[in-house]
Parts: structure tokens; C-alpha cells; sequence
């Protein structure tokens, strides 16, 4: 049987990258679907009707949301490919503990970058800067996260990197000069054919910010 | 199956539904294990030292190796024991399991507990924004007996937050959050739940429980004073 291998993102989405990733690595062929965010289609309507976001997987019709749970769903379903989780029990709940982690630095980029302003801003870089020092010291020196292998923690934090300048100018600070390893760590992964076809440029997401913020009605 | 020796211990908290939700597990799987209740206001070096990084419980500790947030700490128990699966085998209804149990914790949760939380009008809100999620859930439940189908799964056992931490609320907040006329497939799926002699085992007694919640509120009511 033929898979039909459909993605619903938004080219300037952290998450979604995720997931045109996973789906890279793994070599499957999909079908990839711009949405509106601002004019929501039927097709993610309906196929998100919880949520109504970006990225929605929809794999022989059915919809997966979520997207680590779709990266997830991505490993368990062609598993014959390159395994983006590790196979010990352990080490896989460790990689879902960082996944999750690396999730809840959400709040604190929502405060620097979409409406707070002075102490809250403040407080929201602050927040992010902390965050990402933890998930730098659980890098170390390593290659990737699950060590010489590209996987899951990768995947989960790449995304972030095509916002890192958006992130420096709205924040005046710079990343480099607080987690360099993350950098190095980065700049290696785009690298990877999976991410530099999926990660889309730094410059044209900054650029976009403005835009943004006016469509989301906020100064 | 060849014995080997292990040392299973959770460091957990008796009135919370993260905690509770892995005992639940690990009984399912009748795993022995040494539970040790923390106290949250004076962190032990044992739970510093276990998860560093929220420093929250619950933490699994197994032969020694700590393993943190309890969704994280469900898929590794059912990963590492593998009768008695919580999880579907399927990877679309694992997926969809995993998409419930995080709209449980990241939508229901964090939106319940502004109904504790709040007084006046933004817990009237809090009340409506609660029941609009519950809906969907309720939904899901019509033509079924648990959440996971025929029998408990990976996401009744993260829902007994609802069956047993908000619905127990109610009585302390005086509020019907969930009532059964607007949610008879909920109250239904509850008794279920009671019926299973595992959750029965494992939750929180309910007269020392609601005292719990009664005094966590009025701690609450008295810092945003």
C-alpha cells in the first residue's frame, strides 16, 4: 500500500519543523501544505479540531497533532529507517524528559517576543537564557543530545534556531555569547540535509516579526 | 521470565494526582516498590539530587536511575515492563493517547486550577473555559466504557486528575464544575474508574483528601489577598 503523507504547517513554525524533519530523516515522501494561520482551512479545521494549529501529520487520512508526538509517531511507524529515539527504555525516557523541557521554554519566548513589555520582557529572556544553559550543560560536549547519533532532543530544539536572531534583536542579547555550545551544536545540525531542507531562513523569519505582531493586534 | 533483582522507588506526594498516577501504574503492573512520601515545603537532598531540574515530584527511582515527569515516567514503566500494557500497541492510538493525556495536563489542569485559585469572576471564567474542555472529553467517552475502550489505559489514569482531584474540588469550592445533567458520560466513566479495584487501592482517601484541598485553597485565597 501506498503511504499519503500529508503536513500541515507554517514555514516560520518551530514545531512544524520538527516534524518536516522527522519525516526527512526518514526519507518519506510527503506532501506538504502551507497554511494561513490567520485564515484557518477546512482540511485543519477539521483535522485539528481541538487545537486548530499547525502542524497537523495526516497519514493515510488520519490526523496526528502535537508535533513530538508526531516525530514520535514518525519513529514508531517507520522504524526500519533511522531511529530517531534510542531503543533502552532509559535513555528514551531521558530524551522525552528534555523533548518536554525544551517544550516549556514556550512560555518565557512568548513574554520576550509577543507583547510584554519591560520587567515581564525582561523576566521572559531571563527565563529563556536559564532554560537553554540547562540544555546546553545536558549537551555537554557531546555531538548531539543522544550523543553520536542525530534524534529526538535534536529535533525538538533545532527548530528554535531559525528564531535565535529574532530572538537577539527583540531581546538585545546574544546567544552565542551565553550558550556557545548550543551554537556550535546548531551549526552542525543544519548540516544535516533534513534540517537545512526544513529550517527556513533566519533572516526572512525576523523579518517577519513585525507583520506578525500587527496580524496578532499587538504594538 | 528470569528474576532479577529490582529496586523500584517513588518519591511522591499522597494528594497529588502526578504521584498518584504512578502508583496506579505500577500496581497495574504489580510491581512492588518503596514509596516515599516528600514534603514539598523542605525538599530532601534525595529529590534535589533525583531531579535537579524541576526538583518536582513525582521521580521514579529505578535500581537507583531517576526518571522525572510523570507522563515520561508512565511510558518507561510500561516500556520496561511490558505486560499489562497501559499504552495501545497501535502507533496511531498511542499517538492519539498521548494527544489526550497531554490535553489533560497542559489544557484541563493548568485551567481547573484557576477555578481553585481565583474568586469572583475569574473563577466564573474559569468555570466555563474548564467545561468547554470537559466537553470534548466527554465526547470522547460516548459508546465507551474507559477512555482506553473496554478497559483502563495510558489516558483514565492520567484523567483520574478529573475523576478525583477536580472533581473532589467541587465539594470544597462549592461550585458544580461538572455536573451530571451537562456530563452524564463523565459521571458514568467515574464510576467505572471505582469499580476498578487498582484506582480504588490507589487514590487518595477522600475525607483527608478534601481536608488537603479545602486548606490549599484558603492558602491560596490568603496570598492573593
Amino acid at each position: 500500500m501506498v503511504d499519503e503523507v500529508i503536513l500541515l504547517g507554517y514555514w516560520p513554525s518551530t514545531f512544524g519543523v520538527r516534524t518536516r524533519i522527522a519525516l526527512e530523516e526518514k526519507d518519506i515522501k510527503f506532501d506538504y501544505r502551507e497554511q494561513d494561520l490567520f485564515n484557518k482551512s477546512s482540511l485543519l479545521l477539521e483535522m485539528n479540531p481541538v487545537h486548530k494549529k499547525i502542524p497537523v501529520l495526516i497519514h493515510n487520512g488520519k490526523p496526528v497533532c502535537e508535533s513530538l508526538i508526531q516525530v514520535e509517531y514518525i519513529d514508531e511507524t517507520w522504524p526500519g529507517k533511522i531511529p530517531l529515539l534510542p531503543s533502552d527504555p532509559y535513555q528514551r525516557a531521558q530524551a522525552k524528559f528534555w523533548g518536554d523541557f525544551i517544550d516549556k521554554m514556550v512560555p518565557g519566548l512568548v513574554r520576550l517576543m509577543w507583547g510584554a513589555k519591560g520587567e515581564e520582557q525582561e523576566a521572559g529572556k531571563k527565563e529563556f537564557i536559564e532554560m537553554l544553559k540547562t540544555v546546553e550543560s545536558e549537551l555537554g560536549d557531546k555531538t548531539y543530545f543522544g550523543g553520536e547519533a542525530f534524534g529526538y532532543v535534536d529535533i525538538a530544539l533545532i527548530g528554535y534556531y531559525c528564531w535565535f536572531d529574532a530572538f537577539e534583536k527583540y531581546g538585545n542579547f546574544s546567544i552565542e555569547a551565553q550558550c556557545p555550545k548550543i551554537i556550535a551544536w546548531a551549526k552542525s545540525c543544519i548540516k544535516r540535509d533534513s534540517v537545512a531542507k526544513s529550517l527556513p531562513d533566519s533572516e526572512k523569519v525576523t523579518e517577519l516579526v513585525p507583520e506578525l505582531k500587527k496580524k496578532m493586534g499587538i504594538e | 521470565m528470569a528474576e532479577r533483582s529490582e529496586e523500584v522507588k517513588l518519591l511522591g506526594m499522597w494528594a497529588s494526582p502526578f504521584s498518584r498516577r504512578v502508583e496506579i501504574a505500577l500496581t497495574l503492573k504489580g510491581l512492588p516498590y518503596e514509596f516515599s512520601e516528600q514534603d514539598i515545603a523542605n525538599k530532601s537532598p534525595l529529590l534535589l539530587q533525583s531531579n535537579p531540574v524541576h526538583k518536582m515530584i513525582p521521580v521514579l527511582l529505578h535500581n537507583g536511575k531517576p526518571i522525572s515527569e510523570s507522563l515520561v515516567i508512565l511510558e518507561y514503566i510500561d516500556d520496561t515492563w511490558q505486560h499489562n500494557q497501559i499504552l495501545p500497541q497501535d502507533p496511531y492510538d498511542k499517538a492519539i493517547a498521548r494527544f489526550w493525556a497531554r490535553f489533560v495536563d497542559e489544557q484541563i489542569y493548568v485551567t481547573a486550577m484557576k477555578v481553585v485559585g481565583k474568586v469572583g469572576e475569574e473563577r466564573d471564567a474559569a468555570v466555563e473555559a474548564t467545561r468547554d474542555l470537559l466537553k470534548l472529553m466527554e465526547k470522547e467517552l460516548v459508546g465507551k466504557d474507559f477512555l482506553g475502550g473496554e478497559s483502563l489505559g495510558f489516558v483514565d489514569i492520567v484523567a483520574t486528575l478529573v475523576a478525583f482531584w477536580l472533581m473532589r474540588t467541587e465539594e470544597v469550592v462549592g461550585v458544580k464544575v461538572v455536573p451530571v445533567e451537562m456530563f452524564p458520560e463523565i459521571h458514568r466513566w467515574v464510576k467505572n474508574l471505582l469499580d476498578v479495584d487498582v484506582i480504588k487501592k490507589c487514590i487518595p482517601p477522600e475525607g483527608e483528601h478534601l481536608n488537603y484541598i479545602r486548606a490549599r485553597m484558603d492558602s491560596l485565597k490568603l496570598k492573593s489577598v
